[in-house]
């Protein structure tokens, strides 16, 4: 049944008409311009009909930038590599850790669980430039700076407490009973734990998957000073395009072009699959 | 080997610690012997669902021991325990059908796949669920979802089987039938089950020996005609029984010849002293003041009785409740023809001294039943 007026949703889908432009309009426009000879970019007025070109395209994927003043070696998709490399490692890791993590909160009570899961929460709360001085001291020190395993041991603090927060509401809101109803008809504690705990937590943890690896594609600070340019991910080694012969904003929008296209494509593919998870609710019976 | 399928033996349950903990099952000691069924009744909070989740292995035993097939097994995971439960909040897996539920209590059992099938549309058939096999938890009804709970519990081949409310959903009409061939079913087999109730139809229905617990304690362990017919104190003569049982504190005054039990002035019910044996004269005239006990089937209405004014009579289709002032009380009394009274019309009561049920004042602990010492 249907209550709304005709008004209504002519209001409605010209809201969603302006916020959809608000939000899109950036990324067509960096669209637009990662097809466009830094010349065309620069153009004043802009202009939206222009003869596009893949030189940009091309310069990344084969490394090489041609400026003004020379040939440049670019490393674009080394870096996009790292950022994909890093992500998913670190996301990876922190679910190994985190889940098991979340559904010890969510389970049991012990000494000290509720600070130790607060502790955890708390360390998004700080800000990262405030640890990284130290922390860059330190792993000079134990010879983790410029390494992957320093970079994905740091990304924990980004992925960890999102997983740990996340999934561990998932797992509260399933009911105990059910997985005693699985340890009682003969099963162990770990058999529940795989075959019950965590299927049934899991649209909480793609979710929560999903968004630490967002995050931790979208991190630059931790990156730029713990990691050289043969570690870098894409977020930092955009800085490149910053040249001396000036900025090449055609470059740097097909950079972007490139880098969020794998977020995006994830975004997509799991949103599906997160409604459908949603909205099956039949957990709570 | 005893007969003793269960054994728990001072049993506390306290949960937390310091100031904050509850103690929710006190010195709990009962024996359910193999092939029975033992109900555990009592209102929210009386740690009934504690002691039962004990047995199953879901909560720590604070203190004593519980020995389940001559095994002790209060530290034993619940895997190791074999029993079954049916749980009140139904616990089917979403991802599974009600078919791929029930049969997967028997997964540990290593079946064949039509032995499978045959136990699952066997139990499906006794609880009527038969067509709502192939469907999943969250597309059907609480009853269903109850029945196909009680289904996955009671296919599995258990030392014992534990019940949580089992029926709670289930239409009345539905549940006096399933009474019957639950019943039934777990006799034919020679089962032990535990139930847990606060309904107390259902656990006279179903039950052998009844375990009536309030505050953590159990309060009495018998079978339900002897719960009735002697409580051992003021609680279980009042919980069970419906309608409750009516209660009034009495003054006992007595000689050789008779005794009477006073409620107010001008209210007294009076009997001959070999009414009562001579026990329960002598335990009774120790006391200045006693409670007395009497189930409304049990009053009747008599020309030579005590005055009595109704304030209500309804008729329930096959029996007659009338409420009546008894010298500042509510009396309730139960007549099993249609009787017309109004409002405000005299009554006269009379009470059978056999059936009075006579209280300690302070402990509320049973004096007597009718004529014998309790």
């Amino acid at each position: 049944m249907d209550h709304t007026s005709p008004l209504e949703t002519i209001f409605r889908r010209v809201a969603l008409g302006v916020i959809l432009v608000f939000f899109l309009f950036p990324i067509f426009w960096i669209v637009l311009m990662s097809f466009q000879t830094n010349e065309q970019i620069l153009r004043i007025p802009p202009r939206v009909f222009f003869s596009p070109t893949l030189s940009n395209y091309k310069a990344l994927i084969s490394g090489e930038l041609i400026t003004t003043v020379g040939s440049l070696k670019l490393t674009f998709m080394h870096n996009l590599w790292n950022s994909f490399f890093l992500s998913t490692t670190s996301v990876l890791v922190a679910l190994v850790l985190g889940v098991p993590a979340a559904y010890a909160f969510a389970r049991f009570k012990f000494r000290l669980g509720e600070d130790i899961a607060f502790t955890l929460l708390s360390i998004r709360f700080a800000p990262p430039l405030l640890i990284l001085l130290p922390l860059s001291l330190l792993f000079n020190e134990i010879g983790l700076s410029d390494t992957y395993i320093g970079l994905i041991w740091v990304y924990q603090l980004i992925c960890l407490p999102l997983i740990v927060w996340i999934v561990r509401g998932y797992f509260e809101d399933i009911s105990p009973d059910i997985e005693h109803a699985y340890r009682i008809d003969g099963h162990s504690w770990a058999q529940t734990f795989f075959r019950i705990a965590v299927p049934l937590a899991r649209p909480g943890i793609a979710a929560a998957g999903l968004l630490s690896f967002i995050f931790a594609w979208n991190n630059f600070v931790f990156a730029l000073i713990l990691g050289s340019a043969d570690k870098q991910p894409v977020t930092v080694g955009a800085l490149a395009f910053v040249t001396a012969a000036g900025i090449s904003y055609g470059q740097i929008a097909a950079a972007i072009v490139l880098s969020i296209l794998p977020t995006l494509a994830l975004a997509l593919y799991a949103q599906r699959y997160l409604v459908e998870g949603l909205s099956l609710g039949a957990v709570k019976g | 080997m005893s007969t003793n399928a269960l054994t728990i033996s001072e049993v506390d349950k306290i949960y937390g610690t310091g100031s904050g903990s509850v103690h929710a099952v006190r010195d709990l000691t009962m024996e359910v012997a193999k092939g029975e069924i033992v109900a555990l009744l009592g209102s929210s909070g009386c740690g009934k669902t504690s002691t039962l989740r004990m047995v199953a292995g879901f909560e720590d035993v604070s203190r004593g021991s519980i020995s389940l097939a001559g095994r002790r097994i209060e530290t034993l995971p619940p895997v190791r325990r074999n029993v079954a439960m049916a749980f009140e909040g139904y616990s089917l897996y979403p991802p599974l059908t009600v078919r791929d539920n029930i049969a997967f209590a028997l997964k540990v059992a290593r079946l064949s796949r039509s032995e499978v099938d045959g136990k699952v549309v066997g139990i499906a058939r006794l609880l009527e669920i038969e067509d709502i096999l192939d469907r999943y938890p969250g597309s059907i009804s609480g009853g269903q979802q109850q029945r196909a709970s009680l289904g996955r519990a009671l296919i599995r081949q258990a030392d014992l089987y534990l019940l949580d409310e089992p029926m709670g959903q289930l239409e009345p009409q539905l549940r006096a039938v399933l009474r019957g061939r639950i019943k039934h079913y777990i006799k034919e087999r020679g089962l032990t089950a535990i139930l847990v109730t606060h309904d107390q139809t259902e656990a006279n229905a179903l039950a052998d020996r009844i375990a009536v617990m309030e505050g953590g304690v159990l309060q009495q362990f018998d079978t339900p005609a002897m719960l009735k017919e002697r409580p051992v104190n003021l609680f279980t003569g009042t919980f069970v029984g419906e309608p409750p049982m009516n209660v009034f504190e009495a003054h006992v005054k007595g000689d050789d010849r008779q005794l009477s039990l006073t409620l107010a002035d001008g209210f007294s019910l009076n009997y001959a002293a070999d009414a009562f044996s001579h026990d329960v004269r002598e335990e009774l005239l120790k006391r200045e003041k006693v409670v007395i006990g009497v189930r409304p089937y049990a009053v009747r209405r008599s020309a030579e009785g005590v005055p009595a004014t109704v304030s209500t009579s309804q008729w329930l289709g096959d029996q007659t409740h009338i409420a009546a002032d008894f010298g500042g009380h509510l009396l309730v009394l139960v007549e099993h023809d249609r009787t017309r009274l109004a409002a405000g019309e005299a009554i006269n009561i009379s009470i059978d001294p056999h059936n009075l049920h006579i209280f300690d004042l302070a402990g509320g602990t049973a004096i007597s039943h009718g004529m014998e010492l309790a």
